[in-house]
């Protein structure tokens, strides 16, 4: 008898041992390879993984997710960081980890080849992150429905007009970076006082606060809103995707997103993911992008910009300030004012 | 002394003195005999590992009673016990990757000090046998009536529970009470916790927004009735008529359940949205105008009821298949009417299924996170706020923390209107005496209203299920329906290379990487949890309600919490396991252990334990009666416990999202990718692979256990009598 129990017991530490074994076998820390978190679509980050490895040997491990998600988790692993390198996403998490010290200094030699914009990010990051593409602000509206409501917005202030009374459909900024980058865009065009008068004349038309950013551009795609405020590349991709929608680029002059990339701090592969930063930053690298349905515009000057994307030459940009309303102080102020002024008003 | 006691000795002297005590980095130790013998505890300890060295002495304490058995064994192996595991966890925690861990130390000793990886097989099998010969002593002492077996499995469970739920909760917990720089911060605690857009009660007065509290706890609520209902009237229907598609009943309503996130919501949106199908069928002939009616409550409601209706099924069919017509027949005996009877007997019988798939239900909708993702509009629930916490614009996992703690709040709760809703009644219906009596058919009315309950729920399930079918084979669904197969290419290409087959598709290594995980996360939450079911209703030990607490934990809290709790207790020494496949096996076993106590606790209540003692009489141990007498009848148990844990790896989304690797990559994160690119054919493409695959694992399941043979007949066999038996 004693026996069955002590077999019973060992049967289940084999079983806790065969998992073990099983499953610990390949934490990629191994010499020659390079951790990396992804934050854009999985075909892009897919594409840039194989590119590299044909390019170097060196092994990439890549996991994707949305770049809320890589912050959060490169902040639980601070102690013992398991990335080597961040690539993509937009630049606010980037911002908000070079400022909490969980990304390392770098000055890459292509530097020079950048865009303006790319190289700013940079110095406003303290050297800790750097522009690998940008994508403007804008929305669209699904141009069946839209026929019956009798208008044809091509500005914000167009927006307001009680012709499209629940057509309307944002983000929450308060979990969307996308939302938030509208709310100091607006703020930044306007005005704090006036800006924040427009996000509640807004409200009455805004049908849903989304989570994710990319949603309106969705459900614009489905019919189920007419009009929809995202990043103008997300929306592309739902019009090459042959969505009845038409992209616009408000006439006021519209914010923007700069996708960064940053190397973790105490990252295990520090020459690999520093090899790695410097070829992103090359045409070769930046043109994959397009090829992969991302229509965002590369940092690289001499990176060929794709034909669907938005000329970022031919869109009203504004000055946008990403150091001020990327700190986390700004940021908390913005939301929690947003939300008590805005978001919980009666319709 | 026992050969269990003295085997668990040598295997605690092989996990100090053979195995590696450090990492599974394979890397640490380059050829196999210095990873065998080089990487022991006692050589590193010898080569100035010091903090090592202590744990030789509760080592040599356990050779005595070897060497002079007659004397005080219980005493010397509790000692040793007590005294192994109380140095490995000094040792570890205060020793870290980068030195000491504790100011204290660092203070007295300087910094930064010795330094030490995570633990590995050694320490791992050192601990275990420790606290094993631990419970040994304790049983040796009297503790469950000298019972080695429950005071081992007692004592494991409770190190499973405290190491992989109770640790990283509490790592996450305590940080709701500090402020972005990490220290104690009770007033912003106090400030966040009771916050307007928690606890506002706007709603009831104006049409201002409610709180988003009361928000959770009323869809929660309201859920938990629906999914209760319309499983029982399953269960019903399954168990107790003769209706003619009742197969075909039980594998639609297990459907939802193996439906990957998202995707039900999605094809909500597809009929009832404002350009849904169902919509446009309404406007163009009735002239229904087109609304947005499903974002929000309604559509949230529907959803949850569509997803957690199965587990209150599964729940309910084994405790309705378990009702002993004898105490029914005593009554129509006694000249009540069905419906009485039904009424007074059957449904009270009933009380501990319906108060624990009631149970299910409300945490399963507290804790869900895909539907109100996708559904939700501007219908704010806890669970999604939480996520957003973390990962939103507003990056606050204080806040997280906060509201997790209210969540919490809210299953405990629930937890305990339960216990009081049950009481002390019995509710033992399978006893080892024959049952002569043939089942009830329902009373008219019940089994009118179940068939109005089930039946047009089950076509509306079908009918979310072709609109998901058709979804994955049409160009882009919603929009453009020419058909194609350009999804499952994308994703699941095989090619034909010259040394064999190439799978080329973009999902096959989170398939097969999922497939896998859940394999093993499957048995092991089955076991787990009946295990636990069976020392809560079988075994009597203090700090048993804290037990039962403690399994339910893990399942309360919110996925992404759990998620990175598990990166910030896990991601350091001693226990480093995160980037492996392995903290993704444990993730799943303690998330969806409480099913299986659940439903394992609601089976095992009806089974008398007079079947029990007449095993332990005739000279069985407890272990052999457990596997001859309780197993057999725990089969409907069994089989929930398997289904639903194997089905949940392969579709809970929110706590893996930060525990995938590149080699790791799950099945769901891939999904909620592709989601998010709006790649929504794709999406819908893998989700019918991955249902087809949890079909047929269910059928293995079903086929491998088998069912449980009550020695019942049913309505329609006919009179004769038939042997009866209690288990085959």
């Amino acid at each position: 008898m004693k026996l069955t129990k002590n077999f019973a017991a060992a049967t289940m530490l084999a079983g806790v041992a065969t998992a073990f074994s099983f499953l610990s076998a390949g934490t990629a820390q191994a010499q020659g390879a390079l951790v990396m978190y992804c934050g854009v679509q999985e075909e892009w980050c897919r594409a840039m993984t194989t590119a590299f490895e044909r390019e170097t040997g060196i092994k990439v491990a890549m996991t994707r997710k949305s770049s809320g998600e890589i912050y959060a988790q490169v902040k639980a692993e601070a102690a013992n960081p398991r990335a080597d390198i961040w690539w993509g996403g937009t630049g606010d998490p980037h911002m908000q980890a070079a400022e909490e010290d969980l990304t390392v200094e770098y000055k890459s030699p292509k530097n020079e080849e950048l865009q303006d914009w790319a190289v700013r990010q940079w110095e406003q990051a303290k050297h800790r992150t750097i522009g690998i593409y940008s994508g403007a602000l804008g929305f669209g509206y699904n141009t069946e429905l839209i026929k019956s409501k009798g208008v044809e917005p091509k500005c914000w202030a167009d927006l307001l007009t009680p012709k499209l009374k629940d057509e309307v459909q944002m983000a929450d900024p308060n979990s969307s970076g996308t939302a938030y980058t509208l709310l100091a865009t607006i703020i930044q065009i306007m005005g704090e006082e006036k800006g924040f008068e427009y996000l509640k004349a807004l409200h009455k038309n805004v049908n849903q606060y989304t989570k994710s950013g990319a949603a309106p551009a969705k459900a614009m795609a489905l019919g189920e809103t007419t009009v929809g405020i995202a990043f103008m590349h997300d929306i592309v991709t739902m019009v090459v995707d042959k969505a009845p929608i038409k992209v616009v680029a408000p006439c006021e002059g519209t914010g923007y997103e700069i996708g960064s990339m940053s190397i973790i701090k105490g990252a295990k592969n520090m020459d690999n993911a520093k090899k790695f930063y410097d070829w992103a930053l090359t045409p070769a690298a930046q043109k994959l992008g397009a090829e992969a349905k991302s229509y965002q515009v590369p940092s690289n000057k001499s990176t060929p910009v794709p034909p669907e994307a938005p000329k970022l030459n031919e869109i009203k940009l504004i000055n946008f300030d990403f150091a001020k309303y990327g700190s986390s102080e700004e940021r908390k102020r913005l939301l929690s004012k947003w939300d008590n002024e805005v978001k919980n008003l009666p319709k | 002394m026992s050969r269990a006691t003295l085997g668990w000795i040598v295997l605690g002297w092989i996990g100090y003195a053979v195995l590696p005590w450090y990492g599974f980095d394979s890397a640490v130790a380059p050829t196999l005999s210095e990873f065998v013998l080089g990487g022991s505890g006692l050589v590193l300890g010898m080569k100035g590992a010091w903090w090592l060295l202590p744990i030789f002495a509760p080592l040599l304490m356990l050779l005595r009673p070897v060497m002079r058995p007659e004397g005080r064994l219980a005493d010397w192996l509790t000692a040793s016990g007590i005294l192994g595991l109380a140095l490995i966890l000094l040792q570890g925690f205060s020793i870290g990757l980068n030195g000491w861990t504790f100011g204290i130390l660092k203070a007295l000793f300087g910094e930064p000090g010795p330094h030490q990886a995570g633990m590995g097989y050694g320490a791992a099998l050192t601990a275990t046998s420790f606290l094993i010969l631990l419970c040994h002593g304790l049983a040796a002492r009297g503790w469950c009536r000298g019972d080695a077996f429950v005071t081992s499995s007692i004592g494991i469970v409770m190190a499973l529970i405290v190491v992989f739920v109770f640790f990283p909760v509490s790592t996450i917990l305590a940080s709701a009470f500090g402020d972005d720089k990490g220290s104690f911060a009770p007033i912003l605690f106090v400030m966040k916790f009771t916050d307007r857009s928690i606890w506002g009660l706007d709603c009831l007065s104006s049409d201002l927004r409610c709180g988003v509290a009361w928000n959770t706890l009323f869809l929660g609520v309201l859920v938990a009735f629906g999914t209760t209902a319309l499983g029982l009237a399953f269960a019903l229907i399954a168990t107790r008529t003769s209706f003619r598609f009742k197969k075909l009943l039980r594998v639609m309503s297990v459907l939802p359940i193996i439906t990957p996130p998202f995707v039900i919501g999605l094809a909500l949106i597809l009929l009832f949205g404002r350009s849904g199908a169902l919509s446009a069928i309404l406007y163009e002939w009735f002239g229904v105008p087109r609304s947005r009616w499903i974002y929000g409550l309604p559509g949230v409601f529907i959803s949850q009821l569509l997803a957690f209706t199965p587990i209150a099924f599964l729940v309910l069919i084994g405790v309705v298949q378990g009702i002993s017509p004898t105490l029914e027949e005593a009554s129509q005996t006694l000249r009540a009417k069905s419906w009485t009877t039904f009424l007074t007997v059957t449904l009270p019988l009933m009380r501990p299924g319906l108060a624990n798939a009631f149970l299910l239900g409300f945490v399963e909708s507290l804790a869900d996170f895909g539907n109100p993702l996708v559904l939700g509009g501007n219908y704010e629930v806890l669970s999604t706020k939480i996520f957003f916490a973390v990962v939103g614009a507003q990056q606050d996992q204080g806040r997280a923390a906060v509201l997790s703690i209210i969540l919490l709040g809210f299953t405990l709760g629930a937890f305990w209107l339960q216990h009081a809703w049950l009481g002390k009644k019995v509710y033992t219906t399978v006893t080892g005496k024959g049952d002569a009596g043939i089942p009830l058919p329902l009373p008219r009315r019940v089994a009118v209203a179940s068939y109005l309950a089930a039946i047009p729920w089950a076509i509306f399930t079908v009918v979310i299920y072709a609109i998901i079918l058709i979804g994955g084979f049409v160009r882009s669904m919603g929009r453009d329906y020419t058909p194609t197969l350009d999804h499952f290419l994308t994703a699941f290409r095989v090619e034909r290379a010259d040394w064999g087959l190439y799978f080329s598709g973009s999902a096959w290594n989170s398939f097969f990487a999922t497939v896998k995980v859940a394999a093993l996360s499957a048995p092991l939450t089955a076991a787990i949890g009946l295990l636990t079911a069976y020392l809560l209703t079988r075994q009597r030990f203090s700090g048993q309600r804290a037990f039962e607490f403690g399994t339910l934990l893990s399942f309360a809290i919110p996925g992404t919490v759990v998620g990175v709790s598990y990166i910030l207790a896990f991601n350091v020494p001693p226990i480093e396991i995160t980037g492996t496949g392995f903290i993704l096996v444990m993730c799943f076993v303690f998330r969806n252990m409480p099913v299986g106590v659940r439903s394992g606790i609601a089976t095992l209540s009806q089974i008398d334990k007079s079947l029990d003692e007449a095993s332990l009489t005739l000279g069985a141990r407890s272990f052999t009666t457990m596997r001859r007498i309780v197993l057999p009848l725990l089969r409907p148990a069994i089989v929930a416990s398997l289904v639903y844990s194997f089905v949940r790896a392969m579709t809970a989304v929110s706590a893996v999202i930060f525990l995938v690797t590149a080699e790791y990559n799950m099945a769901t994160t891939y999904i909620v990718g592709r989601v998010e690119a709006g790649e929504f054919g794709l999406a819908i493409a893998y989700s019918t692979v991955l249902i087809i695959v949890m079909l047929l694992a269910i059928v293995a399941i079903q086929f491998a256990v088998g069912e449980r043979r009550l020695g019942r007949r049913s309505a329609t066999a006919n009179a004769a009598p038939l042997a009866v038996q209690a288990a085959p």
